[in-house]
């Protein structure tokens, strides 16, 4: 099965969207509750470095008998030191965005916490893929 | 103990999804930062916090929290509400600051 959803950078009010319908997608085809607690966990985050950090996004999904495997591509300013963007507590968030309760710095360690496998590649001033797997 | 229960003990003012009141609370998760909640909060808790914006519903469904209650008197948004009637999760409030909330209901659940 293959989903996409389009993401907006900026419009918090819509954040999650795309992780909820994946979600529900998920239950339908009777994916196991823990592994299901993760993919929703580390795509929220995916998901939501798109609003906060980025211009605009595309979201892929790949669900087979194996697992799902999810690709974050997204336009934006892609990510200069992706070693220190990996650290918990390292965030670029704007202050109204911090303000909300987003930029805690915890969204890239917690996909990588949650993933299978997890890359990140990315190109300054062009943008940024994320690659995450979950296994069933 | 049902989400009701501690509605009555802690009198709290329940601003939407009477439907979700029925709920048996499985523990509590007090903190304003989403990535922490998103991460860390388990399925059947109750979420003490003073973010009062939409995104708490879209985490709120996504982690299946049982209830949210708004600490020190703050009251939820319009679409903060629409979203917790649509997913039948109730947001409640009290005027208590977050310390004092937690340490009761942690009292009440153990
Ligand atoms: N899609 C992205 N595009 C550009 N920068 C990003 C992206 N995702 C993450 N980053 C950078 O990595 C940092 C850490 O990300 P994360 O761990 O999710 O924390 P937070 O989003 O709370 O800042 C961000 O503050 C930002 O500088
Ligand atoms: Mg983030």
């Amino acid at each position: 099965m293959h989903l996409e959803y389009n993401v907006e950078g900026g419009d918090f009010t819509r954040a999650g969207y795309a992780s909820s319908q994946i979600k529900k997608t998920l239950k339908q085809l009777n994916v196991d509750a823990t592994v299901i607690k993760r993919v929703v966990v580390a795509l929220y985050e995916a998901e939501v470095n798109i609003v906060a950090h980025a211009y605009r996004g595309v979201i892929y999904a790949d669900i087979n008998g194996a697992g799902i495997q999810l690709r974050l591509a997204d336009e934006g300013p892609g990510i200069a030191d992706v070693d220190m963007a990996m650290k918990r507590g390292f965030s670029t968030a704007s202050r109204e965005v911090r303000e909300m309760g987003f930029g805690a710095g915890m969204g890239l360690p917690n996909i990588s916490e949650n993933a299978d496998n997890f890359s990140i590649d990315t190109i300054v001033g062009k943008g940024t893929t994320l690659n995450i797997e979950i296994k069933f | 103990m049902l989400v009701k229960e501690v509605v009555e003990k802690l009198n709290l003012k329940v601003f939407s999804s009477k439907e979700g009141l029925d709920r048996e609370v499985k523990g509590g998760y007090t903190s304003d930062l989403l990535s922490d909640v998103m991460g860390y909060s388990k399925e059947g808790q109750i979420w003490i916090t003073l973010q009062t914006h939409k995104n708490i519903m879209a985490i709120a469904t996504l982690k299946d929290l049982a209830a949210v209650i708004l600490v020190k008197g703050f009251e939820p948004e319009a679409d903060t509400l629409e979203t917790a009637n649509s997913e039948g999760i109730p947001v409640l409030g009290s005027d208590l600051e977050a310390f004092e909330l937690s340490g009761i209901l942690f009292n009440m659940l153990k």
